[in-house]
């Protein structure tokens, strides 16, 4: 019996059409002679007995064996026990190969790899050498029920179903359709209703508008000086060189580096949406006007946010003044206002506006006209 | 089976009638324990039957034992690592023994992570455990995957088990992600950063989306605790109560098994539950874990302590997720940016859209689907419990290498920046070889696989038709030179011959006995074209007249290759066969 058995249901794939030529490989005949169709299954082969079945100094052999793997794995259940006593959590050991690395991690795992390997390999070994090895023959049965256990079925739930009645008095039936339509309304407007604050502005808003951007916040603008990350302290214009780089916060964001007291109260939220990357590039290299306008003397900020998915754009090649962002590669030109020459971005990085106050230090001259990191839905709507 | 008069190892010494030991002590008070249960539940007859249940071998039946191991183990070892793991955003300041990160400010989530390495006792080897358990847990679903893929398993009736599995493949990816970003390390927030910033490009309701998810701005500090509940209790039990069912539908339709001499389409050839399953597929489970254990014994994975805590603003270059989003990561490396339209004062990213928020679930869909698209090709109604070798399904088998070439360019595009360090080259250029092999690629795959299955069923037939190569050349008197072929055994040559012949099925004639046109249905000629391309340059196998014809023809042209040796070889071959 084999798949084109007369009593499975379906279709019968068809033996390929008869061909006038047929093609070397596809045999020299053309019809079938009177032979069947099809080959016959030759039934299961021989069973070849093995070395344990044969001789029972192999079996012995091989119950030693087995028993050696068990007790392999009793000697490792028991060092593992020995060595979560002796070894220190802070140890390392030399390991070739690998280097210095904690004691306690490679000798418990080894141990615990032996425990369990102990038990699998010698029941797999016992399987394999001791165990009947006759193949059985378990006979299936087509997955379908009987056309009568069918028909019960079907009657079971239209006739006995029926007696409720539900076919026959339509305002039940609709009633209750309506409501269990909507009983999970209640369960899914909380959830959905209370996971958190809608957006409102605060996509578009970062802490250089002035203060907190969160959403509710309203934040008014004033200059905020540019503060070196994680120093936080203000960047005097001429302590920037030509190709140097700064990585900036808005004044007031961070936290005093010594104390941890200060600073914003959301952190990293804001810190997520506001940081800045400080260039000083040689001004005859910046392409584009408007960059220079909002620049100070080839001083230019960038948002550091990726446009793509938001990532910290955190290479600057300082030769070719490109800016890389790690995640996924999108490169910025930073002499052509970080338009994107590579990468899956759309969006040049938003430029911040900056100036130098009366003590020549550097400040914001305006907010971001546009909103920093990853694009949504409504923002250019704003 | 044995026509072996030879004793069995199992059995006792020459001559003993069998095991007839009167029950131990022991033995009576389990049976007892056994009694007393089943009078209460009738749990006899079921176990019996499970007892002696039977499942055919196949070292590739052993891909889904692996995934399933590994998945008991991450229960266990996650199970332990939520009683140190605090998940939580709160702040604090480091000061346990991992001295570099002293006085640093982070996340309670990163320093029980670090707690959890550094002053638990084994705490390291657990958690190492546990992740290299879960990277084990995707690549073994995956890998088995394709057994069942290109063998044809998923067909009538297991293609409800097919779709199961294919939902637990994507949960087991969701899961791993959750999992993966708990710590609340560097690297890890960052890939919940791009998490956000995907979510925020749906379209519409993007921002509402990505706020409702993070419980407001990003990061916030609510999607550590919800990733958590995520991790640890809603996912596993959808895997779990999924995977019982997958399962479960194995034992019901009986597993399938690969063709063979006695094996057919009406029964299962193989071994027993009791005693041999249980020692064999239990002990395996030993052996995942002690090989899983000796991995994490020895190779480390996700140093969180090298990456320090999460912040937004500073990054690790080279930022790579796990290898199972790797194939999404890439993706997103691919697409060009002027996928990102901007119209009536909105802005869509499909060039985020596409490959964070779409790739996914495209391709499990794909994958569930294509049993359904087969069979309605096919008009294949039967069951099928035999499975099929490779190269008999030439077209699926391309169509698989050809979805594993696609991916596997995703894959290594998100590896792209990693390359251009190692090898020293563009960026860009690597890149742009991924962008144009992502299109280039696949179709050839598909044209050399299937080529090479058309080869292999050519060269089945060869074998069966002329018999098997036997290495040996035989010079004839008159100087001639020819290689011997053997015949083959019947349980040989039933292999290479057992599958169906098929053919691409035939459109009906647009018009009638009676002349009438008879307009096709425009889905039955695009059924009959897709069944062109699967079928119509089937290599179908040989028949017995085929053979016979051979044979015959043998004799008076093709003694070279004759499978019959012709008189004078008789007996050269007859003391070569003993």
């Amino acid at each position: 019996m084999n798949e084109q058995d007369p009593h499975t249901p379906g279709t019968e794939v068809t033996p390929a059409p008869e061909h006038g030529a047929v093609r070397l490989e596809e045999g020299h005949v053309v019809g079938t002679g009177g032979l069947p169709e099809r080959f016959t299954n030759p039934g299961l082969p021989h069973h070849v007995p093995r070395m344990a079945d044969l001789d029972e100094a192999a079996a012995r052999r091989a119950e030693k064996q087995v028993a050696t793997l068990f007790g392999i794995s009793i000697l490792g259940t028991v060092l593992f026990i020995v060595l979560y006593f002796v070894l220190d959590v802070d140890q390392t050991v030399f390991v070739p190969g690998i280097g210095r690395t904690s004691a306690s991690n490679v000798g418990l795992g080894v141990t615990l790899a032996l425990s369990l390997l102990g038990i699998g390999l010698g029941a797999v070994h016992w399987a394999k050498t001791l165990m009947p090895d006759a193949e059985v023959v378990e006979e299936r049965h087509p997955m379908r029920a009987s056309d009568a256990d069918r028909a019960e079925a079907v009657r079971v739930i239209t006739e006995e179903g029926g007696r409720s009645q539900i076919s026959r008095r339509p305002l039940v039936k609709y009633t209750l359709g309506g409501a269990l339509g909507l009983f999970a309304l209640p369960l899914a407007l909380q959830v959905g209703g209370s996971l958190g604050e809608l957006p409102r502005k605060s996509l578009s808003l970062t802490w250089w508008n002035g203060g907190p951007s969160g959403p509710g916040e309203e934040p008014t603008f004033r200059p905020l000086r540019l503060m070196k990350d994680p120093e936080n302290q203000p960047i005097k214009a001429s302590d920037v060189t030509i190709g140097s780089v700064f990585h900036v916060m808005p004044e007031g964001l961070l936290p005093d580096p010594e104390t941890h007291e200060g600073g914003a109260e959301d952190l990293l939220e804001e810190k997520a949406k506001a940081a800045v990357l400080l260039m000083r590039l040689d001004p005859a290299q910046i392409r584009s006007q408007k960059e220079l306008d909002w620049g100070h003397d080839g001083i230019v900020a960038y948002s550091k946010i990726c446009t793509h998915v938001g990532c910290p754009v955190g290479l600057y090649e300082q030769q070719t003044h490109h800016l890389l962002c790690p995640c996924h590669q999108s490169t910025f030109d930073v002499t052509q206002d970080c338009k994107v020459i590579f990468g899956p971005a759309k969006r040049p990085l938003p430029q911040l506006k900056i100036t130098v106050d009366d003590e020549g230090y550097l400040v914001s001259a305006q907010p971001f006209e546009e909103a920093v990191g990853p694009s949504f839905w409504e923002r250019n709507s704003s | 089976m044995s026509t072996s008069s030879a004793r069995p190892a199992d059995a006792l010494r020459a001559g003993d009638p069998g095991y007839q030991a009167p029950p131990s002590g022991a033995a009576r008070r389990i049976g007892g324990i056994a009694g007393w249960v089943d009078d209460r539940t009738g749990a006899a007859k079921p176990v019996g039957y499970l007892m002696k249940k039977v499942f055919p071998d196949h070292w590739s039946f052993m891909l889904g034992e692996i995934a399933m191991y590994s998945m008991i183990i991450c229960l266990v070892t996650g199970s332990f690592l939520t009683f140190w793991f605090v998940p939580s955003a709160g702040h604090t300041v480091y000061d346990g023994s991992y001295v570099p990160l002293r006085g640093v400010e982070m996340s309670q989530a990163y320093a029980s992570t670090l707690h959890i390495s550094f002053d638990i006792k084994g705490g390291l080897i657990i958690r190492q455990i546990h992740h290299w358990a879960a990277l084990m847990f995707t690549v073994a679903i995956v890998v088995h995957m394709f057994r069942v893929f290109f063998t044809g398993a998923f067909r009538k009736p297991r293609e409800i088990n097919w779709v199961i599995g294919s939902v637990l493949a994507l949960l087991a990816i969701v899961e791993g992600f959750a999992g993966y970003s708990l710590p609340d390390d560097l690297l890890s927030g960052t890939g919940i950063r791009a998490m956000a910033g995907f979510v925020q490009t749906a379209p519409v309701i993007g921002s509402y989306l990505v706020y409702g998810i993070f419980g407001g701005p990003f990061p916030g500090d609510m999607i550590i605790p919800r990733l958590y509940s995520a991790h640890v209790l809603l996912i596993p039990a959808i895997l779990i109560g999924l995977f019982t069912a997958h399962i479960g539908l194995v034992a019901l339709q009986k597993h399938t098994q690969f063709p063979g001499p006695g094996r057919t389409n009406d029964n299962v050839v193989g071994y027993p539950v009791m005693p041999v399953y249980a020692a064999k597929a239990g002990g395996f489970f030993f052996i995942v874990f002690g090989v899983i254990a000796l991995i994490s014994a020895l190779v480390q994975i996700n140093p969180i302590w090298g990456y320090g805590p999460y912040d937004p603003s500073p990054v690790t270059a080279g930022s790579q997720p796990d290898w199972y989003m790797g194939f999404a990561d890439g993706a997103l490396r691919l697409l060009p940016g002027w996928l990102e339209f901007h119209f009536w004062g909105f802005t869509l990213s499909l060039n985020i859209a596409l490959g964070a928020l779409v790739l996914l679930p495209l391709v499990y869909t794909v994958l569930g689907v294509y049993p359904f698209l087969e069979r309605w090709v096919t008009k294949d109604e039967r069951e099928h419990h035999l499975l099929q070798r490779p190269r008999n399904a030439p077209v699926r088998t391309g169509i698989g290498m050809a979805g594993i070439t696609a991916y596997t360019v995703f894959m290594f595009a998100a590896g792209n920046d990693i390359m251009a360090i190692k090898l020293g080259m563009s960026i860009n250029d690597i890149t742009w070889f991924f962008r144009i092999a992502l299109f280039v690629a696949p179709p050839v795959v598909f044209w050399v696989t299937k080529r090479i299955c058309l080869s292999l069923q050519r060269r089945d037939r060869e074998t069966v038709l002329h018999g098997r190569e036997s290495g040996t050349i035989i010079r004839t008197p008159d100087g001639r030179y020819f290689e011997r072929h053997e015949a083959q055994l019947p349980e040989e040559q039933w292999v290479l011959v057992q599958h169906e012949a098929v053919a691409p099925l035939e459109l009906e004639p647009e018009v009638d006995e009676h002349g009438v046109a008879r307009p096709a249905a425009r889905s039955e000629r695009v059924r009959a074209a897709l069944s062109r391309f699967y079928f119509a340059d089937a290599v179908n196998p040989v028949t017995p007249a085929e053979l016979a014809a051979a044979h015959h023809h043998g004799h008076e042209t093709e003694a070279i290759e004759g499978a019959q040796p012709s008189p004078e070889l008789e007996s050269s071959q007859a003391t070569d066969r003993s």
